[in-house]
């Protein structure tokens, strides 16, 4: 008989259930913009850059690599922006230029020497090495998530209905658009580390788009965007316990096999 | 439909001087246009003639030279123009969660439409949607509107605020020839019946010199404007329309054969 609360005897494990709470309702909620905006190609984006920004780190020297990190993503994030909205050949391909050059170039200088195993751990992310400090600075990030979500969701989805509409509606576009995508890489570069590059994308993406597949309006979206996200959180920490496998492409499992049955789901409701 | 107030004849946006350019490349420019409300005003021209640049220009999504005046000509004194804008569509995809409630009340409302609906905004969303008889629609799938529903329920939004100035850019797709007659209905109703001045792009020749009261016909600057009368029958307006240019251009084609 297995003893289903032995996980959280460990206190790594219990820190990375707080972590797992305050990641997936943030990446949830996120998603349901990310996806509405087609955005997937930004954050993948903006997650490959957290290889730069650490190399950018190194290179000059800078003690905390996080910082350098935060940074670049932002600058970065702003960048792409700024040539999404300039509508010159198609965003995709010139976000996708951009991102192949910081990654080529992230893994030239930390792989320089042949040191680049020290870094690999960033490429699947471990949840379980999070320390209190660490939880406390996703807290920070999950408030002021929560806050601009409550004072600016409205106006975020009224631009991506129609821009010019909402220009003429007198809601700052630009303005908007950008604290967003700066948000966007706040949460990605601070949650990095414990989710892996390879796969924080999905997690971003699949909770948003499995409840896309169910949801009518903006209250039902919302709801099941965080449920799935949490569930496929919590659910996964579990499962990698016990299954000794790592954290987060377990959470990315169960967030596909949700989004797969939701896909499933929805198609048949519709075609009743 | 409801009645709200009548034109008072009084109001004028005047247009002085407009002109955009984007990356050299002038798009307009010297545009002058005196607009009173009560009336509707067609934009017409050929593709690319900068037709939706100017409705852009006129809500300051593009920089752009001239002013936009807006006076009571009855005291002369100048007031901030209120514009309802009705875009020829919007991205919304299949299967995308907005109902027409979220759609009105994320451009119209405060409170985060990912909280329960408040009775209030309801409300008022509902009696906006009953001037055009689509307060069935609310709860609906914004995606699963057809191309007339949408268009009632952008026009409902977009006198939601009691605008001075409507500017439309008229349905081109989804919509077909009994909608079209309804469109023009509905628009030739708000002009009668609300203090409101109407400028329209318009595809659609027939249904310009059937309800149009100021018709502009455009081509980077302002070619000819007047009555349906007095552009369809200038020389410019040959130019621009005339079939004889249709017929050359097919026969280029064939000769290219």
């Amino acid at each position: 008989m297995i003893d289903w609360t032995s996980w959280l005897d460990y206190g790594f494990m219990r820190y990375a259930l707080i972590a797992v709470l305050i990641i997936t309702p943030l990446f949830g909620l996120m998603g349901t913009m990310i996806v509405n905006k087609k955005m997937a190609y930004f954050s993948d984006a903006l997650g490959h850059s957290a290889l730069t920004g650490i190399a950018v780190g190194v290179v000059f020297g800078v003690q905390d690599t996080n910082l350098s990190m935060v940074v670049f993503a932002v600058i970065f994030a702003l960048l792409l922006n700024k040539i999404g909205s300039m509508n010159t050949a198609s965003t995709d391909t010139i976000i996708s230029v951009f991102s192949s050059c910081s990654v080529a170039v992230g893994l030239a200088i930390l792989s320089k020497g042949g040191n680049f195993s020290k870094y690999s751990s960033l490429l699947v992310g471990d949840i379980l090495s999070i320390t209190k400090a660490e939880i406390g600075y996703l807290a920070v990030i999950f408030v002021i998530t929560i806050l601009f979500w409550l004072f600016g969701y409205n106006a975020l989805n009224a631009i991506c209905i129609h821009k010019t509409l909402a220009k003429s509606e007198g809601i700052k576009v630009k303005v908007f658009e950008n604290l967003f995508a700066v948000l966007v890489a706040l949460i990605v570069m601070l949650s990095i580390k414990w989710v892996g590059i390879l796969i924080i994308n999905a997690l971003l993406i699949l909770p948003a788009a499995s409840a896309r597949n169910i949801s009518v309006n903006m209250r039902e979206y919302h709801l099941f965007s965080l449920v799935f996200a949490i569930f496929s959180g919590v659910l996964g920490l579990m499962v990698s316990y016990y299954t000794n496998v790592a954290t987060g492409p377990m959470i990315v499992i169960i967030a596909s096999v949700i989004y797969f049955a939701t896909f499933l789901y929805g198609r048949n409701e519709r075609n009743k | 439909m409801r009645k709200i107030i009548k034109p008072c004849g009084f109001h004028c946006i005047k247009i002085n001087n407009l002109g955009v350019t984007l990356q050299n490349q002038v798009i307009l420019e010297n545009i002058n246009l005196h607009i009173h409300c009560g009336s509707l005003n067609a934009i017409i021209g050929k593709n690319g003639a900068g037709k939706s640049t100017l409705i852009r220009a006129i809500l300051d999504d593009i920089p752009h030279t001239g002013q936009i005046e807006f006076k009571d000509t009855k005291d002369g004194k100048m007031q901030k123009l209120k514009i309802g804008y009705v875009p020829q569509s919007i991205n919304i995809e299949k299967n995308t969660p907005v109902s027409v409630y979220d759609l009105i009340a994320s451009y119209k409302g405060r409170y985060p439409v990912f909280f329960p609906k408040t009775k209030k905004m309801y409300q008022k969303i509902k009696e906006a949607l009953t001037i055009f008889e689509a307060e069935d629609l609310i709860d609906k799938q914004v995606c699963n509107l057809s191309g007339g529903e949408l268009q009632r329920v952008l026009l409902s939004m977009a006198i939601m605020d009691k605008p001075n100035l409507l500017l439309l850019d008229e349905p081109v797709s989804g919509i077909d020839r009994n909608g079209m007659e309804l469109f023009y209905k509905t628009m030739e109703y708000l002009k009668n019946h609300y203090d409101l001045a109407i400028i329209l792009i318009s595809h659609d020749l027939d249904y310009v010199a059937e309800y149009a009261d100021h018709v502009v016909l455009l081509d980077t600057k302002i070619l000819k404007q007047g009555s349906v009368k007095e552009v369809f029958a200038s020389p410019e307006f040959d130019q621009v329309f005339s079939t004889g240019n249709k017929e050359n251009w097919m026969n280029k084609e064939e000769n290219d054969d």
